[in-house]
């Protein structure tokens, strides 16, 4: 639900309810992005690196 | 014929004989399917949930796997935020079955909402006052973090990783990890707690009833607890299982140690508080309701509710476990250890099972009889369901993917292998 919803009502419950909802989604969707799009850009130069994660 | 496909420095068993295991555990993930086809053509009314059980076996199902899937954010939150370095060596495996526990949970609230086309609602119309909301909205964040967490692995694949951009993605995955682990330790807190809240919160039944701070009942915090402590509980159980099936040692002991160590003062420290909580309710919270602690034990024919299961579940499936796991001496012993970590297990499902099934069963009318409830074989199947498909997405798993980066040391090839 968004804040132009119909149902939306600005009060303490649909903001840290949906904020957090929003909160979570956004760190999720930029994290992904920002890998993605790195990703990307590395592949595109032929870079390389080591194996050294887990 | 397939070990193009298999990681290097490993070895499998033949394509035939996986195939032969995947078959038996697929034909009862079929019947699992035919029954949730039936639950979807026919209706609910395939099960034998009535007006006093509109919980029932399926949410019992749904909050077990999930308390056992906490294994995934808390080992995450030790590896990723406390800096456990050791436990990179078991995260893995404990994110795919944090997979397992999750996709399992959602598969079945998508056969028990009933109409499954419906259950964006939850989202769109959202009751923010219901613990259930934040539940759904926690639930299907964190099942996004695990499944970020988890296409890594599958990126990881011999022939995957050969194509650049899956290699320097999973990279970069792994490089931010500690931001999603952190997302996921906090998106967990939330809606194991809001499972126990559900409970807590009725105060028409006094059973499940528990006072708290604030809007939280005692029970929200004994559940997120709860599931951080069996959660690697169950991570070490399904990891000694699969060393079982597949004859080799995957994870090295001080690993499954520390892990061990770690979730026996969890439970250790749970336990406590549940003991204390147990004895409140009893003391003073059911009393003020008007009931005294054995009418919820007692003169309940047709139900099998006696002391016998908080003594199960507190003592035997808590206490003994808790005890066990704190001492270094039986987390050397492979058996022992074992069979402490299945006690926690069994002691988060009979947990999940009291605040759940018997908590409808107890009267809440002086006119009222205790209510019985048996599952119908839909039921069954579909809650057996997501098991096989547990194992079959754990065999695959295991088979193509580096889940174990022990295993190639532990388990080194005769001269002339892969």
């Amino acid at each position: 639900m968004f804040p132009f919803s119909f149902e939306w009502v600005w009060d303490l419950g649909h903001l840290v309810f949906h904020g957090a909802l929003w909160y979570a989604l956004s760190i999720l969707g930029i994290g992904l992005t920002y890998c993605i799009l790195k990703a990307a850009w590395q592949a595109s130069r032929g870079e390389e690196h080591d194996h050294g994660h887990h | 014929m397939d070990s193009a496909l298999i990681p290097k420095g490993v070895e499998r068993c033949p394509l035939g004989r996986f195939l032969a295991f995947i078959a038996i555990v697929g034909a009862v993930l079929l019947w699992g399917v035919v029954a949730m086809f039936l639950i979807y053509i026919k209706g609910l009314n395939q099960t034998n949930m009535n007006n006093a059980y509109g919980f029932a076996l399926w949410i019992w199902a749904d909050l077990a796997v999930i308390a056992l899937g906490g294994g995934a954010f808390f080992t995450g939150l030790l590896r990723y935020i406390f800096g456990k370095e050791e436990l990179k060596n078991i995260i893995n495996y404990a994110v795919l079955i944090g997979f397992v526990c999750y996709s399992s949970a959602l598969l079945i609230l998508a056969i028990d909402v009933g109409q499954p086309l419906r259950a964006w609602f939850i989202f769109w119309h959202a009751n923010v006052h219901s613990m259930l909301t934040e539940v759904a909205f926690c639930l299907t964040c964190y099942f996004g973090v695990l499944t970020i967490e988890y296409i890594p692995l599958i990126l990881e694949n011999r022939q995957i990783e050969r194509i650049s951009f899956f290699r320097h993605l999973a990279h970069n995955m792994h490089g931010i990890m500690a931001v999603f682990a952190a997302t996921g330790a906090f998106l967990s807190f939330f809606h194991q707690g809001s499972l126990g809240g559900v409970s807590g919160v009725l105060y028409g039944r006094p059973f499940g009833f528990r006072s708290g701070i604030g809007i939280w009942p005692w029970t929200f915090f004994l559940y997120t607890w709860s599931a951080a402590a069996c959660g690697p509980c169950f991570t070490i159980l399904v990891t000694r299982i699969t060393e079982m099936a597949t004859r080799k040692k995957l994870v090295k002991d001080d690993v499954i140690d520390l892990l061990a160590k770690i979730a026996g003062w969890m439970l250790a420290t749970y336990i406590a508080a549940k003991i204390v909580d147990t004895v409140y309710w009893a003391a003073v919270t059911a009393p003020a309701m008007g009931f005294t602690l054995m009418d919820f034990y007692t003169n309940n024919p047709g139900s099998a509710y006696g002391l016998w299961i908080l003594i199960a579940e507190v003592g035997l499936c808590g206490v003994l476990p808790a005890l066990m796991l704190i001492a270094p001496s039986v987390r050397r012993n492979a058996r022992l250890l074992f069979l402490a970590v299945l006690l926690a297990v069994l002691g988060a499902c009979l947990n999940r099972w009291v605040m759940i099934l018997q908590m409808q069963a107890v009267p809440v009318l002086p006119f009222e009889r205790w209510f019985t409830y048996f599952p119908s074989w839909q039921e069954i199947a579909t809650t057996i369901l997501p098991v096989a498909y547990g194992i079959i997405l754990i065999a695959f798993s295991y088979r193509y993917l580096p889940i174990f980066p022990q295993e190639a040391e532990l388990n080194p090839l005769p001269e002339g292998g892969r």
